[in-house]
């Protein structure tokens, strides 16, 4: 690896504060540290070089934590995966995301990864984006704007624009994801598929949110990873569900039109052809489990 | 040219100061630095819990850990684990009940076991078996390893 592919960092800066962290990003120079699970692999490898000054953001107060005001939960992004597996409110209120984090790598790795490093990270096959974008969730982006604080939020669905790439400018910090409680009696599920529990890749991941009314689906949110460029709102299979009652031939249909939905590669872990496969069969147990429930 | 740091931590409980280049790795400092070369490198990526230590108390993968990042905290590494007098008991589990082949994943195995039995209430079998995950034995040895961890962490059964 030559020094040219892997980036420099020729300043380093750990600032205290949200403002001077995005002080700190303001001219497109930085690259961010938080958990660091992927970023030093990913400039040695030459992936996503170093930008020239390295941002370590894990001392900015403030970011860390679970917390639930006026109906919405709110994530800060130096929250770790452990957290989440270990937060009463997350436990509570969306049990979702400790179940995913439950699938999550490793322990050492769930220690140090953070929401918000796996949201700026992008993979397609990231595990904490799915049950967030099935939860409508929205991201804070905070950047240093005449000589002061600025926020502007944007909704996760969107938020990213193919593998590593998301519209998040390299001036700004995501400082956390944000979320509606969700109300009383909705669903929300996570599965996974890798040929091991701990550590795996996704070769398809999914996550569901409903709510079923009398046995008729609302609100229906799926989300797909590693079958796309990006993580992926499944929407043709949401509205084709949207309204109706769920029984086995409505379970087939969303199965077949998913399939059309998604756009795998074939690479190390899985063909295309199985992880469409694969995705038709996540789609029905997640489904079919619920409809049991 | 890479930034330089000066940290200060703590590291098997004795105050340490030193300068760092940005990009370097804590293992890297361990290792090659400090010469504490009980944290051991295998795969480099996070997938085999060979360089486990704790921060904070807290187990990481000391490969994936910007060694500037070590800034203010309190590092345990295998060599801090005993007292002058005796091996911890997690040590002296892996010994007394055989857990080890080549040895190379053992001090990752034990940093990661203690961290488990340390911060686990109630800790189960399966609880531990989950809690080891990350740590990889290309010897095949888990289940000296899991009776060990067991015995230390006084699970029954």
């Amino acid at each position: 690896m030559s020094p040219q592919a892997k980036g420099t960092l020729d300043e380093y800066r750990a600032p205290a504060t949200l403002a001077e962290a995005a002080e700190a990003l303001a001219d497109g120079k930085g690259t961010v540290l938080a958990g660091g699970t992927d970023l030093m692999l990913q400039a040695e490898a030459g992936k996503t070089p170093y930008r020239g000054r390295l941002v370590n953001i894990r001392r900015v107060a403030g970011l860390r934590g679970v917390t639930e005001d006026g109906g919405t939960i709110r994530i800060g992004a130096l929250t770790t995966v452990t957290d989440l597996l270990n937060d009463p409110l997350v436990a509570e209120k969306a049990p979702v995301l400790a179940a995913t984090a439950d699938k999550f790598a490793s322990s050492q790795i769930r220690n140090a990864a953070t929401v918000g490093g796996n949201i700026c990270n992008a993979s397609p096959a990231g595990d904490m984006i799915l049950p967030l974008l099935a939860l409508d969730a929205r991201v804070e982006l905070a950047s240093w704007r005449d000589g002061a604080l600025a926020t502007r939020t944007v909704a996760l669905d969107g938020f990213f624009t193919g593998p590593g790439a998301t519209v998040k400018g390299p001036e700004e910090l995501l400082g956390a994801v944000l979320f509606e409680t969700p109300p009383a009696g909705r669903t929300a599920r996570f599965v996974k598929s890798g040929p091991r529990p701990a550590l795996e890749i996704a070769t398809v991941a999914a996550a569901i949110a409903m709510t079923v009314d009398g046995g008729t689906l609302r609100d229906v949110r799926l989300a797909l990873g590693a079958v796309a460029p990006t993580p992926l709102r499944a929407k043709r299979t949401e509205a084709l569900l949207e309204g109706e009652t769920l029984d086995g031939d409505l379970i087939a249909r969303a199965a077949e039109t998913v399939a059309g939905e998604v756009n795998p590669i074939d690479d190390v872990r899985a063909t295309a052809w199985y992880r469409k496969h694969l995705v038709t069969i996540y789609v029905r147990r997640l489904l079919q489990d619920d409809g049991k429930g | 040219m890479t930034a330089k740091v000066e940290i200060e931590f703590t590291l098997n409980g004795r105050p340490r100061r030193v300068t760092v280049p940005a990009d370097m790795s804590t293992l890297t400092l361990l290792r090659e630095e400090l010469g504490l070369t009980g944290s051991k490198l295998a795969c480099g990526e996070g997938e085999c819990g060979a360089c486990t230590i704790l921060v904070d108390g807290v187990s990481q993968n000391a490969c994936l850990m910007f060694a500037v990042d070590c800034a203010g905290r309190d590092l345990l590494t295998i060599e801090g684990l005993r007292t002058e007098d005796a091996l911890h008991p997690m040590q002296r589990a892996f010994v007394d009940h055989g857990a080890i082949q080549c040895g190379f994943c053992m001090p990752g195995m034990i940093m990661q076991a203690k961290y488990l039995a340390d911060t686990t209430p109630g800790l189960t079998r399966e609880g531990m078996r989950r809690g080891l995950e990350g740590n990889v034995c290309r010897c095949t040895g888990y289940k000296k390893v899991f009776d060990a961890v067991a015995d230390a962490a006084g699970i029954d059964g």
